[in-house]
């Protein structure tokens, strides 16, 4: 691997991110899938990096999965993200953050789409003003909540209270980064790095004291697929891509992987527990998954949050082999006590993959 | 096994590190002009059987390049002949089906 | 024959006119921006369909242009018209007056890693057809390391309008194959595998290699473009293609992966082309008055063409369109 080739194509793909004031917009399934990541993303750019970072309730879903099933046209998904827009601009910010991927493809598609088809965005106006009596402005600035990460990794890093090193052998850690398909396959210009060797990711990994692990299949989606994971008698199909990616990655003996979608953690977590159920194998050392993360899960790792305050014990794949390996302290008999400290149940061990 | 509803599905990608090419290798010797097939296709187009049975002597050569059992489609044939007429490439398409049995004896 | 003529470029086809344009009796100024003539030709190795030593036609062409007036190492800065004249400016501080000016501009190789999905650049074992050719030459290339297995790309940068060039490179079919059995030759143990969508080979003997790669040497040809090249865990390849005639996704792995990187026009021409007012044609290259009768000729009088900087072009047909150009310009000035 020439690391040199790979800067070359990053400097290729760079993108303005201004510094403060943003209209953060959740994801529909995130908070259910992994609850803590978008409280520490709030958590980390308000309260540790004192960013101006505001968010309304008013907000929905941008439409995105249902037209990522093929179950609303994409006049009516406009509409929907026209009302968002409409609701970013009386508030009476420009730069506008989605923590969806999906919906950060969509806002990208829909402000593409209107820059080559302005009669469709005339129309689309028209249908908000006709069915919610409002109007906007288009972002002056559309970032994804991982591209804010990443441009303030290094001071991330710089607060942090670990780095991503074995603290045994003061070697990095092999970290695996996955970006979501919707996040530059479609407008490569608009992630960092581009689509065929993203940086978000990989500049976190790096600035956080990481190696990136570069593999055969990195660029393979995750398997989510929407309607393939949502019609069940399609769910084979997907979890045979997972199987394919995890397969790929196995020689490289990854300790995590880092991930800036909301599905794609979830299916490489569960999926590893499925794959471990249907044939015996599992992909971590001694009969543990390789555990999957989100960026914000990492940050607040790296910030030296508790593991459970960041609701890490909803993780399929047991995370406490990498906290060893790092040195993160934990208290074992506090992974399943809620918020309020009271028992919240155990779940049930799987028959191959070794979890606590 | 835990009964999910749905399993791995199997995958159709040819892995050419992973493919046995014993009777490939065999035929290479014994009918040396299978390798210069072009995949024209037109001893399938005049094939007797082809268009009441599958049978296609280009996918034929191509199956035994990727290494998988053309035993299933040898049985179609007829060894009429007409392949061996048309081939451009002048392969012996009728002594090569003859090989390929053997290659199975 | 006092006129100056100026070739601009000392390639096989600046070289050529040269040597035909003394024969009838001229004397030619090549300019020529690197500090050897021979362009792309010279750091090839053998030229399809005899094999000939590239070297040889350059040591020939070099000898019999020695009555020529060569600037090498020097570019031409600005070429403006003045009634039938053109004045020449060059960096090494020469002003020429020409009646007539060949541009032998020939092509560019296509950057090789602008196809990001390749990985030329970033994975060690990820090469192109001039870097083949410079270890055939003798050259040594660490990331060649008696590979057990090869793979060719064909198409790269060619026939790709996402890259910006419609165009068919033609000669690079005929390369990849002649490349694969030298590969063969040099590394008998090893599995090759061609990767092509069409193959385009359409000139003298050119079929007749193909035969022999197939039959004699064993090469895999695999009609699918490679969609993506990623590194194993063992600095390996996997590459990914279609394996359109079965109809089934294909993956291989791969010690050396070769791309055989197409012709795209010579941009460094691009400040003379808008000085002397010229055409450009839709794939790049510089436009001829036509594409039938007028090959040779620009959209200027007193301006010509010869070899890649209209088109791609073997070196027999570069060669030839040289001869030809010299007797145009000749005839040229000759009427002038």
């Amino acid at each position: 691997m020439i690391y040199e080739g790979k800067q070359k194509i990053w400097s290729d793909y760079q993108k303005e991110i201004p510094d403060d004031h943003w209209y953060y917009v959740r994801s529909c399934i995130r908070q259910n899938f992994f609850p803590a990541s978008e409280r520490m993303f709030t958590e980390i750019t308000k309260n540790v990096l004192k960013k101006d970072i505001y968010e309304t309730p008013y907000h929905t879903t941008c439409g995105g999965i249902a037209y990522h099933c093929d179950t609303i046209p994409q006049e009516t998904v406009m509409t929907i993200v026209a009302r968002q827009f409409a609701l970013m601009t009386e508030a009476g910010y420009e730069n506008y953050v989605p923590s969806c991927i999906t919906s950060f493809g969509n806002y990208s598609e829909t402000l593409e789409t209107w820059r080559e088809f302005p009669e469709l965005e005339a129309r689309i106006r028209e249908n908000l003003w006709k069915s919610c009596r409002r109007e906007f402005n288009k972002p002056k600035y559309l970032a994804h909540s991982s591209d804010l990460i990443y441009h303030w990794r290094n001071e991330i890093a710089q607060k942090g209270k670990f780095r991503l090193v074995d603290k045994e052998t003061g070697e990095p850690l092999r970290i695996v980064e996955h970006i979501g398909c919707h996040y530059a396959k479609m407008f490569p210009h608009k992630g960092v790095g581009g689509a065929e060797y993203p940086y978000v990711l990989a500049g976190m990994v790096e600035s956080w004291g990481g190696q990136v692990v570069d593999y055969p299949e990195r660029r393979h989606c995750c398997g989510y697929g929407f309607r393939q994971y949502h019609v069940k008698a399609n769910r084979g199909y997907s979890v045979s891509n997972t199987y394919k990616k995890f397969e790929s990655m196995e020689p490289f003996h990854p300790d995590a992987i880092i991930t800036n979608c909301p599905g794609c953690p979830y299916f490489l977590d569960r999926w590893q527990y499925v794959i471990s159920e249907q044939t015996g194998k599992t992909y971590g050392r001694n009969g543990f998954g390789i555990p999957v993360f989100t960026y914000e899960e990492i940050a607040g790792l790296v910030l030296g949050y508790d593991p459970w305050d960041l609701g890490l014990q909803l993780h399929q794949v047991a995370v406490e082999p990498f906290l060893d390996k790092i040195g993160i302290e934990y208290d074992p008999k506090a992974k399943y006590l809620g918020l309020n400290k009271e028992d919240i149940l155990r779940p049930g061990l799987p028959t191959s993959m070794k979890c606590f | 096994m835990a009964d999910f509803g749905f399993k791995l599905s199997k995958s159709s990608t040819l892995d050419l590190d992973k493919v046995d090419l014993k009777v490939y290798n065999l035929l290479c010797k014994t009918d040396p002009d299978i390798k210069t097939c072009m995949a024209c296709g037109s001893c399938s187009a005049t094939c007797t059987a082809a268009p009441f049975s599958g049978m296609s002597m280009r996918k034929v050569i191509l199956a035994l390049q990727r290494g998988q059992d053309v035993r299933p489609m040898l049985g179609k044939c007829m060894l009429c002949g007409k392949c061996t007429m048309v081939c451009p490439r002048a392969i012996n398409t009728r002594h090569l089906i003859l090989s390929i049995c053997k290659c199975y004896d | 024959m006092k006129d100056n003529i100026v070739i601009i470029g000392g390639g096989v086809a600046g070289m050529e006119a040269a040597r035909q344009l003394i024969a009838l009796g001229h004397k030619p100024i090549i300019v020529e921006k690197s500090n050897s003539l021979g362009g792309h030709v010279a750091s090839w190795y053998k030229l399809f369909p005899d094999m000939t030593p590239a070297s040889e036609i350059i040591a020939r062409l070099t000898k019999e242009i020695s009555d020529a007036n060569v600037f090498t190492g020097t570019k031409v800065l600005s070429m403006t018209k003045d009634k039938d004249t053109y004045s020449l400016t060059l960096d090494n501080g020469v002003t020429i007056a020409a009646k007539a000016v060949l541009l032998a501009t020939g092509f560019h190789l296509f950057d090789a890693s602008k196809k990001e999905e390749y990985g030329y650049g970033v994975y060690d074992k990820v090469i192109t057809n001039r870097d083949l050719e410079a270890l055939f030459r003798g050259e040594k290339d660490a990331r060649i390391d008696n590979p057990k297995a090869v793979g060719f790309v064909h198409c790269v940068g060619s026939r790709d309008l996402k890259a910006g060039n419609s165009q068919c490179s033609k000669v690079c079919c005929m390369t990849a194959v002649k490349q694969a059995i030298e590969m063969k030759e040099k590394f008998p143990q090893a599995e090759i595998y061609c990767f092509y969508m069409d193959l385009r080979l359409f000139g003298k003997k050119y079929e007749d290699f193909y035969i022999n790669a197939q039959r004699d040497f064993g090469v895999h040809f695999i009609r699918g473009r490679v969609s993506e090249v990623g590194e194993t865990f063992d600095g390996r390849l996997q590459v990914k293609a279609e394996d359109t005639l079965a109809g089934k996704p294909l993956k291989v792995q791969v010690d050396t992966l070769v791309l055989m990187s197409g012709m795209v026009c010579n941009p460094t021409v691009s400040d003379l082309v808008r000085q002397a007012r010229l055409d450009i044609d839709d794939d790049g290259f510089l436009k001829s008055r036509n594409n039938i009768f007028d090959i040779l000729e620009s959209n200027r009088p007193g301006v010509f063409y010869a070899g890649a900087c209209t088109g791609t072009k073997t070196v027999p047909e570069t060669l030839a369109e040289a001869r030809a150009a010299a007797l145009e310009i000749h005839n040229y000035l000759k009427d002038g």
